[in-house]
């Protein structure tokens, strides 16, 4: 059967992409299958495990929660633009390599987007508040000890960035 | 495996097929519903787009309301609390003057789901998915609050207590849009609590219980215990016969997350912490 196809502009990591998609193409689908941007992971595909996390406006939200027609008005950041300007890593995806944040890498990305919002919103956050911050992602392998340690970490490297950056 | 698997390009969606519209204006959003039988609103979609997926629905047409104007309002008066048809949960919980006016809505509100999931969500359309196991279908009826619908013949308001007609259905009529949910201010001299059990923080509660005491009145609403959100006067009742008296009116399930008798045992034990603690809030309001 052929399906009425809406064309649709996102705008993923500062580029615009122009897609041609059904309406029931969920977001994390489109990222993956029609841009090629293959680090966002699904797994669950209801909503619960976070594996899908993006940034929609700065904030994290499941792209298996979302139509790709109903992401046009907004700015998506995936964990590929979770990079320095200069293709080196980012403070948190740096805090996971070092912290050994990440065993499989399934879950990785959506943490990735998740911590990067929370240490926005509270830059310099306690274990508990960590904690707290990753609740909505589900890891299979770390028990999530790392992952936390992560997160302390990624806020130190952050830190030390703004500091550079205002000397 | 290629983009679209192996089965063909359409392989990677798992929602059935639907016509999607994205009107600009209200009037273009109730014409779009009225004019498919099997059309439903799309605002956050943290419920609905879940149901598609796993195809329990499958809705003909989407009317996504997200491009809508002024509906994403939340504005805080001496008399209550009006939150738009788009604020999303994060918005309406950050809210200092939605606190002060009536706390329990954020109380409540940090118990919805997972901050990622009240990112996107949307409060009123919480209210109107009318899930016995959502926390503010049930808040609203403890408060006393209405919903303000759109429809083809204009608009009307339906009381909290007229809204939840059976298990995840309400009374909006299928060509209406909910735009604003109502919230009353909290008494002078009133107390609120709430409080639910979960496996973890952020998922669908074994139990929550909210309290509200003014004055003499004592009324509690009950979430993940009945079909329905329901509420319960407890008022003239003993500390110690709050929680059987709670449960002689209402009716636990079983179900794969928790037996009956845990459930009741739930209700017993937090009915009376949130009658205490709002007890205590209105105590302390009242000390000089």
């Amino acid at each position: 059967m052929s399906e009425e196809l809406h064309h649709v502009r996102l705008h993923v990591n500062g580029v615009a992409h122009d897609v041609a998609v059904p309406p029931r193409r969920l977001l994390s689908d489109a990222l993956r299958h029609e841009l090629g941007l293959t680090g966002t992971h699904v797994g669950c595909e209801h909503g619960v495990c976070g594996a899908c996390t993006v940034l929609v406006d700065g904030r994290p939200m499941r792209s298996c929660l979302m139509f790709a027609v109903s992401a046009v008005d907004c700015e998506i950041t995936t964990v590929e633009g979770l990079t320095n300007a200069d293709d080196s890593l980012g403070p948190v995806q740096q805090a996971f390599l070092e912290c050994h944040g990440l065993q499989c890498g399934f879950c990785t990305p959506g943490f990735m987007t998740t911590i990067t919002a929370g240490l926005e919103e509270n830059p310099s956050p306690t274990e508990d508040e960590a904690r707290d911050m990753i609740a909505g992602n589900l890891c299979r392998c770390t028990g999530y000890q790392n992952i936390v340690k992560s997160v302390l970490r990624a806020a130190e490297l952050r830190d030390a960035e703004t500091t550079r950056a205002q000397p | 495996m290629k983009a679209g698997g192996r089965s063909g390009r359409l392989a990677v969606v798992k929602p059935a097929p639907f016509e999607y519209v994205r009107p600009a204006s209200l009037d273009d959003a109730v014409a779009g519903l009225a004019g498919d039988p099997g059309a439903k609103v799309l605002a956050g979609g943290q419920s609905l787009v879940p149901l598609l997926s796993m195809r329990l629905a499958s809705p003909s047409r989407l009317v996504d309301i997200n491009g809508l104007p002024d509906l994403d309002g939340i504005e805080a008066g001496p008399d209550g609390v009006r939150i738009g048809a788009l604020a999303r949960h994060a918005d309406v919980l950050a809210s200092g003057d939605v606190r002060r006016v009536q706390p329990l809505v954020s109380l409540a509100l940090a118990n919805v789901a997972h901050a990622t999931i009240r990112n996107r969500g949307t409060t009123v359309g919480s209210i109107v998915h009318a899930d016995a196991a959502a926390e503010m279908p049930m808040v609203l009826r403890l408060l006393g609050g209405s919903v303000d619908v759109a429809g083809p013949g204009g608009r009307r308001t339906i009381a909290a207590d007229d809204l939840y007609v059976g298990p995840m259905e309400s009374s909006l009529h299928h060509d209406e849009i909910a735009v604003s949910a109502w919230f009353p201010a909290l008494g002078e001299r009133a107390g609120v609590a709430f409080e639910e059990v979960a496996r973890r923080h952020g998922d669908y509660a074994l139990c929550g219980v909210a309290a509200l005491v003014d004055g003499d009145s004592v009324r509690a609403g009950y979430l993940s215990v009945c079909d329905v959100p329901t509420v319960v006067d407890l008022t003239d009742l003993a500390e110690a016969d709050l929680g059987e008296t709670a449960l002689a009116r209402l009716d636990p399930g079983d179900d794969i997350h928790a037996s009956a008798d845990y459930r009741a045992q739930l209700v017993r034990v937090l009915t009376a912490r949130v009658v205490a603690a709002a007890r205590e809030m209105a105590r302390m309001k009242a000390a000089p």
